[in-house]
């Protein structure tokens, strides 16, 4: 029994002293293999009496396992330091960027528009576009701006030929509208507009969004709510807002609409021109005329528009400086947003 | 319109301070431009009286003056103006004045002379001047007196931008009326007595045109003299205006324009022949206007003629022959009323904007004439004397504008602003706009409207009116409520919103570029189309409507490139104008243009270039979202932009789409772009209209691939490759890839290898390896058979 004593240290050292895998299993072969030198001890146990022998075996069976559970452990360690290691080895800097392509993005004038047309298509607007060449009657005679009308001094506008234009305004989709469905009419026009006027203010094209609703018994009630809500809901601020009496050939009442300067919150700046107001957009009941060039009963049906000048709130909400900008197209710019 | 305050309030004077009055005119549809002080600050000068000048002892240039002040007291004043001069009365700033940016009059040594305050010239107290040298005072200036006080310089200057439907309000009459109204206050202007007649001269006045003139009061004044200035009082009025003085009569007209609101002109009778004829222009007449210019007429424009030769473009401006001028001793007056409709758009059409038409083209209140010439009268002949004939009035009773009765229902009323307001206070509103009630009753009111009020017309123009004297932000605010069925939103129509996602995502940017667009750019992408020319463009290359978006796109890459980004993704959405019989076609596109590296720069990406290859992927995408991707085929193609090995044409059934390419290197270098850019466009209505995406079952079944690698000639097309292929394998072929494309060594020099995958499946049951060769045996002898292929060994 000193033998299996002595192989059991033996082996309890080989079983130490193994630095990997491999030599781990050398091990584990040499002593637990087939032919290994704790298996001749039990090969031996025939030579024993049928006294001895349970008693010798068992002793011997409870080294193997103990040796068997010893090797179990170590092969635990070892593995675990190899993935250890390994995963030492896999480590990267998350810090670096990722691969591949950067996502690119919409200009600032279309997410803007986009994010007009949700406020009022969430309650029933729909969107209407119209050409951008346009005619003198859906420009100007439908809307009640005949020939010679000082208010077309206002429009500044390009002439393609005697009768066609670039369109002023998207109010010509108003009347395309009209002319084609019957009230209620609830609908929003975004496009592209353009006036013969280029300076640090202007440029000579720019986008508007129109909106119009025909049906009965709308009020400048309703006007002033919606006009009030949604410049509420743009800015997502509760400004204060209001309606100065203005003209408009198309509109009768007519109203500019100002919001407290986003700047100053009212107290006045070089924005504002100190007024502490900005003006954002401009509207109004639609004018019988209008109605009666689109035939729809004046009598019957009520309806109020508005128009508002896109690049004007974006700069507004965004802090954009330079209108210029918008159309420059340089990455720098457009990467900003 | 500019007007002075204090001049406003010699009509009106509600106790309300400048800035309440702004916000006032402001609120009520007279937006309020600018305000600004006639006179910046300064105190301490006075009206001095130069009582002596004396040679300076030590200096050429200067003089020592005593100078009269305030309290009689006389002070020494050394003095470098060269108009200075005994007797003269000048504005003085004594010691202690400040003077406009806070300059301190002290007094002071020059050169050895002691100076008690200093003698201004009109730019030193800021009131303008072209710094010759002292303002010279009128000579009744009162000695001693405050100079603020004296040229009432506590003053502000409003300047009011008035929309085109209130022209009742380019007068001080007009505002103050307007003033009235909202304060509840009344007006009073300056007494307009008649003028009686002194002498008998008259001329006679024909309205050969009377719908366009159908009122033309005239009067001859005799003896005028001209050699004296206007007043003080009434060139401060017309400076703090914008006006500037030219000589008492023609100040006097302008006077009364801003003051009443009607335009008036001065003829030098001497020069007049015969009576007075207004009548519309013979086509190609011609004459030379006050401003020097020479005009030809066209016969669609009012002139003011004598017997022999246009005077005066009616309403607009006079003409330099029959101008009053230093010698005229006689003068003609008029004051006409001009139909807006004969003037409107004229003066755009000759170039000629002036006070009077601006007035004229939105109404001049038609019953204004006469008084306007009593007033005119009184006024020159205080200051220029003379004597005054008798008033002629021609007039065409049938042609003058009739007093619109306007009739306001309480229903309509209440409708609109959503509010019941009491009838007195209507009534009031109404009456305090100068409308006269002609009945009221249960449902509303009868109105005569005003003469001077061109804007009134129908129920609305009241209902406006009512609202905008009421306050518009007084009035109720409102949720509108509507009924909202569902409607009908096509899903086989694929937004433009998804398209520029996709875009977006593959790392592309939006821009937006001008629609009109440098002929000389566009001349070398499509150019065989004239593209649609504006009228008046801005700018020459700004002057063409574009053909494709690459107009505009290409420009934009450009100046990237010059501003040191190497690598730009831009594309764009929008309108092309396309000239066709009749017209233009506007069809909205979608483009976009790429240049620079694959990836962007980055310590893990490739640095190789950008190919056509990668933008046909995005085109795909976007062709790929409308479930119909196999009705679309990319056929090369010849485009005058494009490079003509890399360039397809895209197209849908047949029907052509769009292109994409490389752009031509010869248009790149005529573009002024440093590297190669690729371009695609598509039009977008071919792109949106697609189907729904059909259930083609799923399969439990396993699949099996067959790769072949095959030798063809370089000049077949792999979409010819695959469709032959496609055909060849029969119905279990259910997806075919081309994984390798390869030539050069090993490959005869006019051929190339072709590796495709194919993908063999049947959805209800195991294909058969007897079955799967069987289809690979057709491919290979088919296109053996028909594109001389080869197995590559």
């Amino acid at each position: 029994m000193e033998t299996l004593e002595l192989l059991a240290r033996e082996a309890q050292q080989a079983i130490e002293q193994a630095q990997d895998l491999a030599a781990l299993d050398q091990v584990r072969v040499e002593y637990l293999g087939k032919r290994g030198r704790l298996t001749d001890l039990l090969k031996g146990l025939g030579k024993l009496s049928a006294e001895e022998r349970p008693s010798a075996g068992a002793k011997i069976n409870e080294v193997k396992e103990q040796l068997q559970s010893q090797i179990n452990r170590c092969r635990d360690d070892l593995e675990n330091a190899d993935l250890e290691a390994r995963l030492a080895s896999e480590a990267v800097d998350v810090t670096l960027p990722g691969r591949g392509e950067d996502s690119g993005g919409l200009h600032l004038i279309t997410h803007t528009m986009e994010r007009i047309e949700s406020f009022f298509s969430r309650v029933g607007y729909r969107v209407e576009e119209g050409p951008e060449i346009e005619d003198d009657y859906h420009n100007f005679e439908a809307l009640n701006i005949p020939s010679h009308h000082p208010a077309r001094a206002m429009h500044d506008t390009f002439y393609v030929t005697e009768n066609t234009v670039l369109r002023t305004h998207t109010s010509p989709v108003q009347i395309r509208t009209m002319k084609t469905q019957e009230p209620p009419i609830r609908i929003i026009c975004p496009g592209r507009v353009y006036r013969c006027d280029s300076d640090l203010t202007h440029t000579p094209m720019f986008h508007q969004v129109e909106g119009l609703v025909v049906d009965r018994d709308v009020s400048m009630a309703d006007l002033r709510g919606t006009i009030d809500q949604f410049l509420k809901a743009f800015f997502e601020a509760d400004l204060p807002v209001r309606f100065r009496p203005s003209y408009f050939p198309f509109t009768e009442p007519s109203a500019e609409v100002d919001i407290q300067c986003t700047n100053c919150r009212g107290a006045g700046c070089r924005i504002c021109k100190n007024t502490g107001w900005l003006e954002v957009m401009g509207c109004g009941m639609v004018h019988p005329n209008v109605f009666g060039h689109c035939g729809i009963d004046a009598e019957k049906y009520s309806g109020f528009a508005f128009g508002m000048g896109v690049e004007r709130l974006a700069m507004l909400r965004y802090g954009v400086s330079d209108l210029r900008l918008f159309f420059d197209n340089e990455i720098q710019f457009l990467k900003q947003f | 319109m500019k007007f002075s305050e204090s001049w406003l309030r010699e009509w009106v004077s509600p106790s309300i301070d400048t800035a309440e009055l702004v916000a006032q005119l402001t609120m009520a549809g007279l937006e309020v431009d600018a305000v600004e002080a006639v006179a910046p600050a300064f105190d301490g000068v006075v009206v001095g009286e130069i009582s002596a000048v004396d040679p300076h002892p030590n200096a050429d240039k200067l003089r020592v003056c005593q100078v009269t002040g305030a309290a009689g007291e006389t002070a020494q004043v050394v003095c470098g103006a060269p108009n200075a001069r005994q007797g003269l009365k000048v504005p003085f700033a004594t010691v202690g004045a400040t003077l406009p940016g806070d300059m301190k009059i002290r007094k002071a040594r020059l050169r050895d002379v002691e100076s008690f305050g200093m003698l201004c010239g009109q730019d030193e107290i800021g009131l303008g001047g072209d710094g010759s040298g002292l303002w010279e005072l009128p000579s009744d200036a009162p000695t001693g007196a405050d100079l603020r006080d004296y040229l009432s310089l506590n003053d502000q200057l409003i300047e009011v931008d008035l929309t085109p439907n209130r022209g009742d309000c380019l007068s001080i009459r007009g505002l103050a009326r307007e003033v009235g109204v909202l304060n509840t206050v009344a007006v009073a202007g300056p007494s307009l007595d008649p003028v009686s007649a002194t002498v008998d001269d008259h001329l006679l006045t024909a309205l050969d045109a009377p719908a366009a003139c159908p009122r033309y009061a005239g009067r001859v004044i005799r003896d005028v003299n001209l050699a004296a200035p206007s007043p003080l009082w009434l060139q401060e009025k017309l400076r703090r205006s914008g006006i500037r003085s030219i000589d008492p009569v023609v100040d006097v007209t302008n006077y009364v324009m801003l003051e009443l609101g009607q335009p008036m002109h001065a003829f030098d009778l001497a020069t007049l022949d015969g009576g007075i004829r207004v009548r519309m222009a013979e086509q190609g007449e011609s004459l030379e206007l006050l401003d020097g210019s020479k005009t030809t007429l066209n016969d669609d424009t009012l002139v003011i003629a004598d017997h022999q030769k246009p005077l005066a473009i009616a309403g607009i401006m006079g003409g330099k022959l029959s101008a009053v001028t230093a010698d005229t001793r006689d003068i003609f007056l008029e004051s006409a009323y001009f139909d807006p409709l004969s003037i409107a758009g004229r003066p755009r059409n000759y170039g000629l904007h002036t006070d009077s038409s601006h007035r004229f083209e939105r109404g001049v209140d038609w019953q204004l004439q006469s008084l306007a010439i009593e007033r005119a009268t009184a006024l020159l002949l205080d200051i220029v004397g003379g004597q005054a004939g008798p008033i002629t009035v021609a007039e065409s009773a049938a042609h003058l504008p009739r007093s619109a009765e306007v009739r306001l229902t309480r229903r309509k009323l209440q409708q609109q602003l959503s509010l019941s307001l009491d009838a007195e206070l209507v009534s009031g509103m109404l009456q305090r706009l100068g409308l006269e009630i002609l009945a009221e009753d249960e449902d509303g009111w009868r109105c005569r409207v005003p003469s001077w009020r061109f804007d009134i017309a129908i129920e609305v123009d009241l209902i406006e009116e009512v609202a905008r004297i009421y306050g518009y932000n007084r009035l109720p605010t409102a949720t509108i409520s509507a009924s909202l069925p569902i409607e009908v939103c096509r899903e086989t129509r694929t937004g433009l919103p998804l398209l520029r996602q996709q875009l977006v995502a593959r790392g592309y940017r939006e821009a937006i570029t001008y629609c009109f667009v440098d002929p000389d750019v566009q001349k070398h992408l499509l150019p065989e189309i004239e593209g649609v020319a504006l009228a008046n463009p801005i700018a020459s290359d700004m002057s063409v409507m574009r053909t494709t978006l690459w107009s505009g796109l290409l420009p934009a890459i450009r100046r990237n490139l010059n501003r040191q980004q190497s690598r730009v993704r831009i594309f764009e959405s929008g309108l092309s104008f396309m000239p066709e019989a009749g017209g233009v076609k506007q069809e909205s596109m979608i483009a976009g243009a790429v240049t620079g590296t694959r990836l962007p720069e980055r310590w893990s990406n490739p640095r190789d270039l950008v190919d056509f290859f990668d933008i046909k992927s995005d085109v795909e995408a976007l062709l790929k979202q409308n479930h119909v991707f196999d009705q679309y085929r990319f056929v090369p193609a010849a485009h005058p932009a494009l490079h003509p090995g890399q360039c397809a044409a895209i197209e849908r059934n047949g029907e052509p789409v769009g292109y994409i390419g490389l752009l031509h290197p010869r248009v790149q270098k005529l573009l002024d772009i440093s590297q190669p850019v690729y371009v695609f466009e598509l039009a977008l209505g071919a792109v949106v209209e697609g189907e729904l995406p059909a259930f083609r079952g799923v399969s439990r079944f396993p699949e099996v691939r067959r790769d072949l690698a095959v030798i063809v000639d370089r000049d077949l097309s792999a979409s010819t490759l695959c469709e032959t292929i496609r055909e060849a394998a029969g119905r279990y072929l259910v997806d075919l890839k081309i994984f390798d494309v390869y030539q050069g060594k090993g490959v005869e020099i006019n051929r190339k290898s072709i590796a495709v995958g194919l993908t063999f499946r049947e959805s209800s049951r195991t294909l058969t390896e007897e079955e799967i060769t069987a289809a690979v045996d057709r491919v290979v002898s088919t296109i053996k058979e028909q594109h001389s292929a080869s197995l590559r060994g």
